[in-house]
Parts: C-alpha cells; sequence; structure tokens
C-alpha cells in the first residue's frame, strides 16, 4: 500500500493551504509596513532625521541576517498560535525587502510630480496617497510579487519550528515509509504543487510586463 | 530583563568556540558554494544566448525549477533521499552517508546558478548589438572589441545584483541548520536550546551581519556607480536593481 491515501493526501494539502495562508498574511502585512518604512527613509528629513536613521537600521539588519534565525528568535521569545508566530516573523524581515523594493519605485518617480502635486495645493500626505504612490505600485508591481514567491518558497523554512505547513505535512507522511520510491514520490508531489503556485505567480507577473510594454 | 544579564553575557562569551566553528564552516560553505554558482551559472546564461534550441530549454528548465521550488525543500531532498539513491546506484549494502559540507555547498549553489545565470543572461543581452558592429568597424579586432567595448559594459551591469546574489547565498546557507548542520545557524541553535538563553541569537545575528553588511554596501556602491551610466540606461538598471532585490532568496 503507498502512502498516497485519500487521509495521507488530505493531510498534506491542508499543509499547503496553510503554507498559503501563513504567505498571503505575511506579504499584506509586509507590503503595508514595508510602504511606511520606505517612506520614513526616503521623506523623513531636518527633525525627523532620527526616524529615517532607524529605518534604515531595520532595513540593513533584516536583509543582513537569515530568515531562519528570526524564525526561530521569534519562536523562541513569542508564545502563541504557530500561524501567529509565523506571520510575525515573516513580516519582521519580508517587510525590509518591500521598504527597499518601494524605496526603489519611489526614486525613479521624477520630482517634478511632487512639486507639481504641491503646487495645486495637495498636501504630504494627500499626495503621497493621491499622486506618487499609485505610481509607485505600478512601477514596482513585478518586483513585489516575485518578492512573493520568495515568501511562499521561504515558509517551508517553518518546517524547522514544526508549524504544519506542507512541507512539514509532507515529512510527517514519508516518516511512515522507508521505501526510496515512495519517498521519492512525495517529493515528486511536494516540488510539483509548490512550483505550480509559484510558476503561476511568475506567469502572471511576465503577463503584466509585457502588457506595460505593450501599453 | 535577561537580554542584558551580563552573567548571561559571560556565559555566551565563554561558549565563543562553538559560534567560531559555525562562523569557519559557514564562511567555507559560502566560498564553495559561491564558486559552484558562479560557474554553473555562467555556463547556463551562456547556454541562453547561443542559438542552440537544446541548450535553450536545458537553460530554461533548470532556471524555473531552480527558482521556484523552495531551496529547503531542495536541500531536504538530497539530505532524505540522496543517500537512498546513491546505494541504489552504487549498489552498497548501506546508505551512503553524504557529508553536510557537501549538501550545503550542492544547495546553495545549484540554487543560486539559477539566479545567477539570469543574471548572466541579462547582462549580455543588454549590450546592444550595435555596440560590436561599431566596435568591428572601428578596426577593433573581435577580441579587443570585448576587451574594450562589450565586457566593460556588461560588468558594470552585472555586478550589482551578481553581489546581492553573493548576500542571498549567504544567508541561504543557514538552510543547512534545518538537517545535518555544523554551520553558524546551527551552533547557535544548539547553544540556546542547551542554556536557553537568547543570547545565542544575538551573537549569531551580530556574525551573519559581520559578514553580510560589508557585501550589501558593496552592492549600493556598485548600484550608485553604475547608475552614473547614460541617462537612457538609467530605467532599466533600476528595473534590474529592483528585480534583483525582488529575487531576494
Amino acid at each position: 500500500m503507498g502512502v498516497f491515501t485519500a487521509t495521507n493526501v488530505a493531510f498534506m494539502l491542508g499543509g499547503f493551504v496553510k503554507t498559503i495562508e501563513i504567505s498571503a498574511l505575511s506579504i499584506i502585512l509586509s507590503v503595508a509596513l514595508g510602504t511606511v518604512l520606505a517612506m520614513v527613509k526616503q521623506y523623513c528629513t531636518g527633525r525627523l532625521r532620527v526616524l529615517s536613521v532607524i529605518a534604515s537600521a531595520y532595513i540593513e539588519l533584516f536583509r543582513c541576517t537569515p530568515n531562519l534565525l528570526w524564525i526561530l528568535f521569534v519562536y523562541f521569545t513569542v508564545k502563541g498560535n504557530d500561524v501567529l508566530i509565523s506571520v510575525l516573523a515573516f513580516t519582521l524581515f519580508t517587510s525590509a525587502v518591500m521598504a527597499e523594493i518601494v524605496r526603489g519605485g519611489l526614486n525613479s518617480i521624477p520630482k517634478s510630480q511632487f512639486e507639481a502635486a504641491q503646487s495645486q495645493g495637495f498636501g504630504f500626505f494627500q499626495s503621497m496617497r493621491l499622486i506618487i504612490l499609485p505610481q509607485t505600485f505600478k512601477l514596482i508591481i513585478p518586483a513585489l510579487f516575485g518578492q512573493c514567491t520568495t515568501v511562499v518558497k521561504d515558509s517551508s523554512y517553518l518546517a524547522g519550528i514544526n508549524v504544519a505547513e506542507f512541507m512539514y505535512t509532507s515529512k510527517v507522511i514519508m516518516a511512515t515509509t522507508t521505501s526510496l520510491d515512495q519517498i521519492l514520490l512525495v517529493y515528486g508531489f511536494i516540488f510539483l504543487l509548490y512550483f505550480a503556485l509559484n510558476f503561476g505567480i511568475s506567469l502572471a507577473v511576465r503577463r503584466y510586463q509585457r502588457s506595460l510594454v505593450a501599453a | 530583563m535577561d537580554l542584558f544579564d551580563p552573567m548571561r553575557w559571560q556565559q555566551t562569551l565563554a561558549n565563543m568556540d562553538m559560534f567560531w566553528e559555525g562562523f569557519g564552516f559557514t564562511l567555507r560553505v559560502v566560498l564553495a558554494g559561491l564558486a559552484l554558482a558562479l560557474v554553473l551559472g555562467t555556463v547556463l546564461g551562456i547556454f541562453s544566448t547561443t542559438r542552440s534550441k537544446v541548450l535553450h530549454a536545458i537553460n530554461r528548465v533548470y532556471v524555473e525549477f531552480y527558482q521556484n521550488t523552495p531551496l529547503p525543500v531542495q536541500v531536504f531532498f538530497m539530505y532524505a533521499a540522496g543517500p537512498l539513491i546513491l546505494q541504489r546506484v552504487t549498489g552498497a549494502s548501506d546508505p551512503v552517508r553524504i557529508a553536510s559540507f557537501t549538501l550545503g555547498t550542492l544547495g546553495v549553489g545549484l540554487y543560486h546558478a539559477a539566479y545567477i545565470s539570469e543574471v548572466i543572461r541579462q547582462g549580455i543581452e543588454s549590450v546592444p548589438r550595435g555596440q560590436m558592429e561599431a566596435a568591428l568597424s572601428q578596426g577593433f579586432s573581435r577580441a579587443q572589441a570585448y576587451r574594450y567595448v562589450i565586457l566593460p559594459q556588461t560588468f558594470r551591469i552585472i555586478l550589482p545584483p551578481l553581489c546581492n546574489q553573493a548576500l542571498n547565498l549567504v544567508k541561504n546557507t543557514s538552510v543547512l541548520a534545518l538537517i545535518a548542520g555544523g554551520d553558524l545557524m546551527y551552533n547557535a541553535d544548539n547553544f540556546v536550546s542547551t542554556y536557553g538563553y537568547l543570547q545565542g541569537y544575538v551573537m549569531c545575528c551580530l556574525l551573519y551581519f559581520l559578514i553580510c553588511f560589508p557585501l550589501a554596501l558593496l552592492v549600493q556602491h556598485l548600484e550608485r556607480s553604475s547608475s552614473r551610466t547614460p541617462r537612457r540606461r538609467r530605467r532599466a538598471v533600476a528595473a534590474q536593481a529592483g528585480q534583483a532585490a525582488g529575487g531576494e532568496a
């Protein structure tokens, strides 16, 4: 009898759903926090300069240390539900990456857009929300979605702290067999599902990029 | 607060051997993995610029597979199935043990080769064909044209994302902590689970930062100098830098 029984497959797919949940929540929170970080780093000057320095330090710290470190760190310090712990850890470091992506976008918006908005009487937050950020996000969508595949892939690190995401549930199933053929089949299944999800995202990004070029 | 407890810090510093041992191991995996990724990535990148359909297909399949599946899964696979596969292939009586160093080098090396091959491809494609034609028409030999016209432009474009890949590769070696271990992350985690002191993670963070921060500064510096290229190319370079940041892990 192989390991691909209905219960086992349902168990593994349950993990896959959890992988998607954790990734989606982390991405949404990271984009929000990353945008704030990028704006603080970019626009806090004068008396607020200290905030800009703090944002830069945050970004550098998380860009220069491994994700697994922060997963273990949060697991060790925060007690709670495993989805909460996972999302917290992922938001910590993904927001630093998102901040750099958003800042790259902000940099490529011509200064004149800002000046034009202000000359029309828009305040800082108004011109950000109505003029600058919409243009920024349009530019950085490919990079943002590229980062989404990274989050999905990195969520498999969570198997290290026994969060029942896809890699973990699959490992549990594999532990029930010693047959190499069965193990290879399960790995084929794992690779296939991760690949389908990430490749789907990549294809969507490519289509979007082509539509930009065509426009 | 425990984090500032001097006694705990003393205990951590007394165990520095463990951390340095992991640090050295991580560095060795980084160097070997980077060498593998650069060689394989360059070969694969060149594949995609040739006219051969077969080489093209090899490049695409490799890049798509490695970029769209998680590194931890790839490494788990080599760790769990590798010894059994080797046993079957070689006909040995027991599963063939694969050293942690080998797993780490192959893991990050093969994974980042996919990203590096994309960087190389973009670098080669970003120099317009007209540059070569112009150089030849000015009496440069083909080798001279590469040396003085094409390669300097290519390097300028690929160096920042290449260094970014090196930085990510350093961080990704921590995947070893999930399996056989021996690296910095694994040893630090061992320390924390032995003593229950958070200080182990802080020390680990500092040591990774020690390797990665200079690399991050280098990336910034290179990005700035490559953005001093003529205005027309600036957007393309910025877009690539964004993608490089997007290809984070």
